[in-house]
C-alpha cells in the first residue's frame, strides 16, 4: 500500500472559545479524488486552511508525506472560495497562471519562451486557452475557476485543494470543472480534495468522501458514509438520506419525530 | 513650425534653471507616483493614499512653522501615519471610516493652525499656497538629492514587490499559503505609498498629491490589460501631464493677470483628469487580441 500523501490525526480547532472542528482524522493518497462535503458553516474552509497551514490547530497533527508541512512547500495547490476579482485588476488570464509559478518570489523576472509555452499548455489542459489574453476580472465565474485551477496546478502540486469551486456555477460549468479535475487527477496522479455543500455533481468522480457536520467528520466511500445512521450521529439529530435517480438528498426530519428511532440507529440497530 | 514651437515654448523656457530642475525632478516623481499608484488602485487603497495626503499636509505645515523644508514634514507625518494605519490593522473594518474621518478632520485643522501661525511669524505669504498646492519652480536645491533618492527607493521597493503584491491582490490566502509574508509586504507597500504621497505633495501640493498617484494609474488600468503595460502607461501619462503642466505654467506668466504664472498643479491635475475622462470615451474591449488605439497622451508612448 502506498504511503499517505496527506494524513490528519485527531485535528481540533477552537476559535474564540467555540469548537470549530473536533477530532478530525483522514488520509489521502496520490491520485485520489476526495469530496469534502457538508452544510455551510460546518468547518470545511477551516479544515482546508488547517491543511494549508493558515489555521493553527488546537490539537492533533497534519502530515504531508509523513512530515509537517514546510513553509513555501509547492506540493499543495489551493483554489480559494469566492474570489472577488475586480474588472480593473491588471491581470490577464495568462498573467494569473504565470503567477502560479513564481508569484511568491521577489524581484523582476524576464519573459521567456519556455514559460509562455508552459502557461499556454496549462491553459489548454483546463480548457481556458480561448481567453488567455482577457482580463481575469471580466470572465464569468466558471471561466475564473478554470483559470484559478490552472494557476494552482502549474507549479505541479501533488495535492490540490479547492474550496467550494462549484458554488454559484451553472450546471454546464459545474460539469465542465468536475470533468477537468477528474481527468487531471487520473492523468497526473494529483490528489484532489474539493469542498462542496452539494455532493451530487461529484458522485461520478469521488473516490472517497469526508463528510463534515457540527465540527466532526465521517470518512469513507459514499456508500459507507452517506447513510442516515452515520449522518444522524454526525449532525446530532435525525436526518434522512433519500436517493433519487442516483442522486442523494440529505434532509433533516421534522422536529420531535423519530427521536427514539434515531437513538435506536445510534445504538447500531439497522432497520 | 518654428512659430508654433516659439508659441508653445515661451522664450527662455529651455534656458531657465528652475525649469530644468522642475522637469528632471518632476519626471522622477511622476514615474514613481504612477507606478506606485497602479498598486494603490489594484489593492483598493486609494482612500489610504488620500488619508496619508491629508496627514502629510499637517506635517508640511508643521515643518514650515519650525523652519524645516516641507518635504521632511510630509515624509515624517506620512510615514508615521502609514505605520499607525498598519498597527491598527486593516482587519478592523468596523468603525474605521468614522475614526479616519475624525482623525483627518483634526489633521487638516491642525494644518490650518500651523499655516496661520507660520505666516504670522514670517512674511512669506506664499507658503500656505506652496504647501497646499505645490510649487515646482521653487524647489530648494539642497532637498533635490533627497527627493530623487527617496523616489528611486520607493520605486525600487514596488518593483521588487510587484509579483508578490499582484498575487496578494489576487488572493491573500494563496499568497500566505505559498509562504509570502503578506502582512510585512503590505506594510512595506504602505511605506512606499507614504513616500510617494510626500513626493507628489512637493510638486503639486499636499492637498492634490493623490491626483498624481491615482489619476494616471486609474487611466492606465482602463486602457492596458497586463501589469507591466499598465505600469508603463501610467508612468507615461504622469510624465506627460507633468511636463505639459510645467510648459503651460511657464507660458501662463503672460496670461491674465499678466506677470503672475498660473499654478503648475492646476495644469497637471486638469490634464490627468482629462486623460481619465478620455479613457471613458471608448468602450471596453471584449477578449480581443490587439489593443485598440486611444487618443490620450499616455498611450502614445506605451509599448505596442
Amino acid at each position: 500500500m502506498p504511503a499517505d500523501l496527506l494524513r490528519l490525526d485527531g485535528v481540533g480547532v477552537r476559535l474564540g472559545g467555540r469548537e470549530i472542528l473536533r477530532d478530525v482524522s483522514f488520509t489521502i493518497r496520490a491520485g485520489e479524488f476526495t469530496g469534502l462535503i457538508g452544510p455551510n458553516g460546518a468547518g470545511k474552509t477551516t479544515l482546508l486552511r488547517v491543511i494549508l497551514g493558515l489555521q493553527p490547530v488546537t490539537g492533533g497533527s497534519v502530515l504531508i508525506d509523513g512530515a509537517p508541512r514546510a513553509p513555501r512547500d509547492a506540493s499543495i495547490g489551493y483554489v480559494p472560495q469566492k474570489l472577488a476579482i475586480e474588472p480593473d485588476m491588471p491581470l490577464r488570464v495568462k498573467d494569473v497562471v504565470s503567477l502560479g509559478l513564481d508569484g511568491h518570489k521577489f524581484g523582476l523576472r524576464l519573459p521567456s519562451r519556455a514559460r509562455r509555452e508552459l502557461v499556454s499548455d496549462m491553459l489548454t489542459a483546463v480548457g481556458a486557452q480561448r481567453y488567455a489574453d482577457a482580463r481575469v476580472g471580466e470572465l464569468s465565474g466558471g471561466e475564473q475557476q478554470r483559470v484559478m485551477i490552472a494557476h494552482a496546478l502549474i507549479s505541479r502540486p501533488r495535492l490540490l485543494l479547492l474550496d467550494e469551486p462549484l458554488a454559484n456555477l451553472d450546471i454546464s460549468s459545474e460539469q465542465g470543472i468536475v470533468s477537468v479535475l477528474a481527468r487531471l487527477a487520473r492523468a497526473e496522479r494529483i490528489a484532489v480534495l474539493l469542498s462542496a455543500h452539494d455532493m451530487n455533481p461529484l458522485m461520478p468522480v469521488m473516490d472517497r468522501i469526508v463528510y463534515v457536520a457540527s465540527g466532526r467528520a465521517a470518512v469513507g466511500s459514499t456508500d459507507e458514509v452517506v447513510r442516515p445512521e452515520v449522518l444522524s450521529r454526525l449532525y446530532g439529530q435525525h436526518v434522512d438520506v433519500i436517493r433519487v435517480h442516483g442522486r442523494v438528498l440529505v434532509v433533516a426530519a421534522p422536529e420531535g419525530v423519530d427521536e427514539v428511532e434515531a437513538a435506536a440507529e445510534d445504538a447500531g440497530v439497522v432497520r | 513650425m518654428r512659430h508654433l514651437i516659439r508659441y508653445v515654448f515661451e522664450p527662455g523656457f529651455f534656458g531657465s534653471g528652475p525649469v530644468h530642475v522642475a522637469l528632471a525632478v518632476g519626471t522622477v516623481i511622476a514615474v514613481t507616483s504612477a507606478v506606485v499608484g497602479v498598486f494603490t488602485v489594484t489593492r483598493g487603497q486609494s482612500f489610504a493614499g488620500h488619508s496619508l495626503a491629508d496627514i502629510a499636509t499637517t506635517g508640511g505645515s508643521g515643518a514650515f512653522l519650525i523652519g524645516v523644508n516641507q518635504f521632511w514634514g510630509y515624509l515624517a507625518f506620512g510615514a508615521g501615519a502609514a505605520a499607525f494605519m498598519e498597527m491598527i490593522g486593516i482587519q478592523r473594518r468596523r468603525g474605521r471610516d468614522v475614526t479616519t474621518g475624525v482623525v483627518l478632520g483634526a489633521a487638516l485643522g491642525l494644518a490650518a493652525l500651523f499655516l496661520y501661525l507660520g505666516t504670522q511669524y514670517s512674511s512669506t505669504t506664499g507658503a500656505s499656497f506652496t504647501i497646499l498646492f505645490g510649487s515646482m519652480f521653487v524647489l530648494t536645491s539642497s532637498t533635490i538629492p533627497a527627493l530623487v533618492g527617496s523616489a528611486l527607493l520607493a520605486l525600487a521597493t514596488v518593483v521588487v514587490l510587484a509579483r508578490v503584491l499582484l498575487l496578494s491582490s489576487l488572493s491573500p490566502d494563496i499568497a500566505a499559503a505559498r509562504g509570502v509574508p503578506v502582512r510585512a509586504v503590505g506594510a512595506a507597500y504602505l511605506m512606499a505609498l507614504a513616500v510617494s504621497v510626500a513626493l507628489s505633495a512637493v510638486i503639486i501640493g499636499a492637498v492634490l498629491s493623490t491626483a498624481l498617484l491615482i489619476g494616471p494609474a486609474a487611466t492606465a488600468l482602463r486602457v492596458a490589460k497586463g501589469p507591466v503595460r499598465a505600469m508603463l502607461t501610467a508612468a507615461c501619462i504622469g510624465v506627460v501631464a507633468t511636463w505639459l503642466g510645467i510648459v503651460l505654467a511657464y507660458d501662463s506668466f503672460y496670461w491674465p493677470p499678466a506677470g503672475r504664472g498660473w499654478p503648475v498643479s492646476f495644469f497637471v491635475v486638469t490634464l490627468i483628469a482629462g486623460c481619465y475622462l478620455v479613457s471613458y470615451l471608448r468602450p471596453r474591449r471584449e477578449n480581443s487580441e490587439a489593443p485598440a488605439e486611444t487618443p490620450d497622451a499616455g498611450q502614445v508612448c506605451s509599448p505596442a
